[in-house]
């Protein structure tokens, strides 16, 4: 199929449930009432001449090209600010109109180059395609002096801003404000002086508040604001629909290709997630996709010493099964295990752990999600009775409070956070919701154009509980709670026996304030608004689930809800904003050691009887090892082999030294990954993987929604992940014959009762579905626990608040907390091999100016970051974003390495690890730590390839 | 930490946030016998209850007790 635009209706839809017809060009339409007079037109195939209007943003009025004739009306209105009314006749194509729009676009084409033949958008130019709609045939006008010939900006990596080709239409502007909410962009002189500024007129691009979300460039009629890509390659000649494979968010994107050459990923607007919208990571940081530095054959070596030695598949396979069948008649089948990843598909995922399930024959799989988001699925199961965020993202807009409690929405989900600051700036005279936010951090949603919390608590790294158990003292002992609902929908007994803990006078925010550090009467308010502000929603990331009480903390979320009666509508919910793309999707297809897909526990004889019958197997009924208990039985001496699928536990999990000791121990490591990761160096088999643009799948974003993903281009190392699967499966001697994902998922669907109803060819019919899909619900269900919990009746479960063991003391008096930052993810792998560095070149440590003070610390300085885990060096940033005593950085850079610092404490339930308290010392610093240096080593010497045919 | 030292440290763990339940025992138990592996199990059995608060050693001896008698 050729390219197309996606087809753009001039202005937004109207969500009115009010018809209204009219006749335009002497056809009768019924559109919504609110809808425009243009989007009308465009709804029935009339295209209305329009310069400044696009359905991304609100109508504005100023190019004059969209000019109607209507029954009864003088003059020529625009048909992107008249709204329809009922009987309306408008004519589009008159020949006074066509005289007006000539007019118009000839005083617009006498101020722009006439370079369309060598510019960047000629044949995607909507300035060309209105000269043509309006049958322009020459410039009459003598300009003497027009804005042309103004210096390019080129300091963005991924769009150049050319002043001279801007038509002043102010979409950029519009949509910076509107769909992304970040206003950084703003009109600057006037007449031919207008122009562009991405802030102050000493910023460009790069150096402003711009956050390369690319609205603008989506926005832009013209080639100002164009993808460098599109420069350089030219325009796209076909598109295919797909899923972005970075955040939780699950953004759809189109993949606008040339040949099997990506040009640009755009932002499809009939994604359900993203409505249009993108951010820097996903519109523009795919370049790793086709990085040098990817491995694409197989590799092989005896020990972590030896060099690589690059081999076909077949032997890689052949190795590959002949190790793991030696370590297990060794060791025993217990010494084997596997790892599945949330960036990989639903279909990769479920492959993995059936493979460790009937063909290594343990229950030892487990997934990244182990790391982040393992207390959401602990708690919100025993609470609500399934692991899974309530609402879909949509709901954010019938929002009256959101709370946001250890996430950082603006940098990890930025695409959601866009829509969630519309919610709060308020739109078209309705107020905006209410915002509560506790972090010990002052995040950028703190404080933003046109945003500021009503309430931010900063509280102690490592007091989520107590907090929330204050909130839900307050809650309760003012008489707040919404025991009507707590009657109707919750075990009564359960709400009785938490209530009666919450109200003890221990659980005040007075008595806690020591503990919490929040502000008591600060607290109170915040929980009188949540429980009596109307819709409350929260929403919480990896800030909750990273502590030793990570699902406590989830369960008291729960809790506060339930009582006060946010569970089951539009607008409220407790909604967990998943960390990796598939982070959902992972746990759902049973990568957890004790679960089958969906959530059912290994010991449970019918469950394990169904997958029996379908596999051919019998199944070991005992739960196997989690990551960190992998680990430590390595360093035991009793687990031997690792089949780790796009993930880098050396990297991403905690305690580095213990990871690589634990690494180090066992005798068959093998990594499937697009890169020679961390985890590598102590690999002895790596089998290259695909991106995801090379393969067919699914993913699951935080909203449970089930999302294509769609192969446009060849793998380039030949294979899609879930055929390395496969094959290593078939190497081993299991009889698999999956011809495609599609039938690994009707294999799902037999055999989980909530994806019932999915199918890649509902899939591609529908766009997506949000599971439970079923037969009570064929559509998905957007919105969960509406009659009533999965569990039957909502589970009330005490929290009560216990210190982390990890303290502070006189040798390590500061605590650390790790996160990460807009343009980077996870652990870099990905977007540190794309131009999104130009941002974020490597972690810096946050630390208050008091604290820098006493430690004789400035900005840019290098510290030692030391634990009792272990050391490493970095730079500081003085802010004041933290508060005094904690200190906070990103782990995304294998240099630094922030893991070396944090420790082995975790999650009670789950042993999800305690990233985010660390008790640390900073000090001055002249150079890398011991560590730093010997690991540096260690990568050199491990990522080394013998090039030259191995003699045999 | 030893595997050892480390596996009393989550046994007392789970029972300090157990501590509210109705049963902590049978839900420390429990909670072991869902989530631990085996080997894991053998290893806490193995070792006994010292280090061991009262309720995750009262829970540790229920779980060996069911697997001896079972």
């Amino acid at each position: 199929m050729t390219y197309q635009p996606q087809k753009d209706f001039g202005t937004p839809e109207s969500r009115s449930n009010e018809a209204v017809s009219l006749t335009i060009d002497g056809r009768e339409v019924t559109v919504p009432a609110g809808t425009s007079v243009m989007r009308a037109a465009a709804e029935q195939g009339t295209s209305i001449p329009k310069l400044c209007a696009t359905d991304s943003v609100k109508s504005y009025g100023s190019c004059r090209l969209c000019l109607v004739e209507i029954d009864g009306r003088r003059g020529t209105p625009a048909s992107c600010t008249t709204p329809v009314e009922p009987g309306m006749v408008v004519r589009t194509q008159t020949p006074q109109l066509a005289k007006l729009r000539k007019g118009v676009m000839e005083l617009y084409i006498s101020d722009h180059p006439l370079d369309c033949l060598t510019c960047a958008a000629n044949g995607d130019c909507e300035l060309q395609d209105q000269a043509g709609a309006v049958g322009l045939r020459d410039v009459r006008y003598d300009v003497q002096s027009t804005h042309l010939g103004q210096e390019k900006d080129h300091s963005n990596p991924y769009f150049d801003f050319d002043p001279s080709k801007c038509i002043a239409c102010s979409r950029c502007i519009r949509a910076c404000d509107e769909v992304q909410g970040t206003l950084a962009l703003t009109m600057e002189g006037r007449g031919w002086d207008s122009k562009i500024s991405a802030g102050l007129a000493s910023d460009n691009f790069l150096g402003s508040e711009c956050v390369s979300c690319g609205a603008c460039v989506q926005a832009c009629p013209t080639a100002t604001l164009v993808e460098k890509k599109v420069v350089e390659v030219g325009t796209p000649e076909r598109s295919v629909v797909t899923t972005c494979a970075y955040c939780g968010v699950g953004c759809t994107f189109r993949a606008e290709m040339r040949g099997e050459q990506l040009v640009r990923m755009v932002p499809y607007k009939d994604g359900k997630a993203n409505r249009g919208h993108s951010c820097v990571k996903g519109r523009f940081a795919w370049g790793y996709a086709q990085h040098q530095e990817r491995i694409l054959k197989p590799m092989i070596r005896k020990s972590i010493s030896d060099p690589w030695r690059e081999v076909e598949w077949d032997e890689a396979f052949a190795y590959t099964a002949s190790e793991l069948k030696r370590i297990s008649e060794k060791y025993g089948r217990n010494a084997l295990g596997g790892i599945t990843s949330s960036r990989c598909t639903n279909e990769e995922t479920f492959l993995v752990q059936k493979l460790v399930r009937a063909g290594f024959g343990n229950n030892n799989v487990d997934t990244c999600a182990r790391v982040c988001h393992s207390p959401t699925g602990y708690g919100l199961k025993t609470t609500f009775g399934t692991s899974a965020g309530t609402q879909d993202f949509d709901s954010v807009e019938d929002s009256d409070v959101i709370l946001i409690i250890g996430a950082n929405p603006t940098d990890g989900h930025p695409v959601f956070a866009s829509r969630m600051k519309r919610r709060l700036r308020g739109q078209d005279g309705r107020p905006g919701a209410k915002l509560i936010v506790i972090d010990p951090r002052r995040t950028d949603i703190v404080r933003s154009p046109h945003i500021e919390a009503q309430h931010h608590l900063p509280l102690r790294p490592g007091t989520n509980v107590a907090v929330l158990t204050a909130m839900a003292h307050v809650i309760v002992t003012e008489g707040l709670a919404n025991e009507a609902f707590v009657r109707e929908r919750c075990d009564w007994d359960e709400y009785s026996h938490w209530a009666e803990f919450v109200s003890q006078a221990r659980n005040s925010p007075e008595n806690l304030q020591p503990v919490t550090l929040v502000d008591a009467e600060e607290l109170r308010a915040a929980a009188r608004l949540y429980a009596t502000g109307g819709n409350g929603a929260i929403y919480y990331g990896l800030g909750v689930t990273e502590h030793s009480q990570g699902s406590s903390t989830v369960m008291a979320i729960a809790n506060l809800a339930m009582a006060t009666g946010n569970i089951g509508r539009r607008g409220v919910g407790v909604n967990p904003l998943r960390g990796q793309n598939n982070v959902q999707g992972a746990c759902d297809m049973g990568s957890f050691p004790h679960e089958l897909a969906g959530y059912r526990h290994i010991s449970d004889s019918d469950t394990r009887s169904l997958f029996e019958n379908d596999w051919g197997v019998t199944l070991d009924p005992e739960p196997g090892l989690r990551i960190p208990n992998m680990l430590d039985a390595a360093v035991d001496g009793v687990f031997k082999a690792l089949y780790c699928q796009g993930e880098d536990i050396l990297q991403s999990d905690p305690n580095t030294a213990h990871v690589s000791a634990g690494l180090a121990a066992m005798e068959c490591v093998i990594v499937h990954d697009l890169f020679l990761n961390e985890t590598a160096n102590y690999a002895h088999i790596f089998l290259p993987g695909s991106t995801f643009l090379e393969k067919n799948g699914t993913f699951t974003n935080a909203e449970r929604r089930i999302q294509p993903v769609r192969k446009v281009m060849t793998p380039m190392n030949g294979l899609e992940d879930w055929e390395v699967t496969q094959k290593l499966a078939q190497a081993m001697g299991l009889n698999w014959n999956y011809s495609h994902p599609s039938e690994i998922m009707d294999e799902i669907a037999r055999l989980t009762p909530t994806f019932a109803g999915v199918s890649f060819a509902r899939l591609d019919e529908v766009g997506s579905l949000q599971w439970p899909v079923t037969a009570d619900a064929p559509d998905g269900s957007p919105i969960m626990h509406i009659d009533g919990f999965v569990r039957g009746k909502g589970k009330f479960v005490v929290t009560d608040y216990v210190p982390t063991d990890e303290k502070t003391g006189p040798r390590f008096p500061l605590l650390l907390t790790t996160g990460r930052i807009l343009s980077q993810y996870n652990v870099g792998a990905q977007t540190r091999r794309t131009e999104n560095v130009a941002w974020h070149p490597e972690d810096l440590l946050e630390i208050h100016p008091v604290d820098a003070e006493d430690r004789g610390v400035k900005s840019g300085d290098w510290v030692k970051l030391a634990s009792r885990a272990g050391e490493t060096t970095l730079r500081a940033n003085v802010t004041d974003r933290v508060a005094p005593g904690v200190v906070y950085t990103t782990f995304h850079h294998a240099v630094t390495q922030a893991n070396v610092v944090t420790t082995d404490f975790s999650d009670w339930a789950t042993n999800c690890p305690e990233y985010k308290v660390t008790a640390v010392q900073i000090s001055a610093s002249n150079g890398p730590t011991e560590w730093q240096e010997e690991y540096e080593a260690l990568s050199t010497r491990s990522r080394r390839v013998e090039t030259g045919i191995a003699a045999e | 930490m030893t595997s050892e030292e480390r596996l009393i440290h989550m046994a007392n763990q789970i029972a300090t946030n157990l501590a509210t339940d109705a049963a902590p025992v049978a839900a420390v138990a429990d909670h072991i016998q869902t989530f631990w592996d085996p080997r894991m199990k053998r290893m806490i059995f193995a070792h006994g209850t010292d280090g061991l608060s009262p309720v995750a050693a009262a829970a540790i001896r229920l779980l060996a007790d069911a697997q001896n008698g079972g």
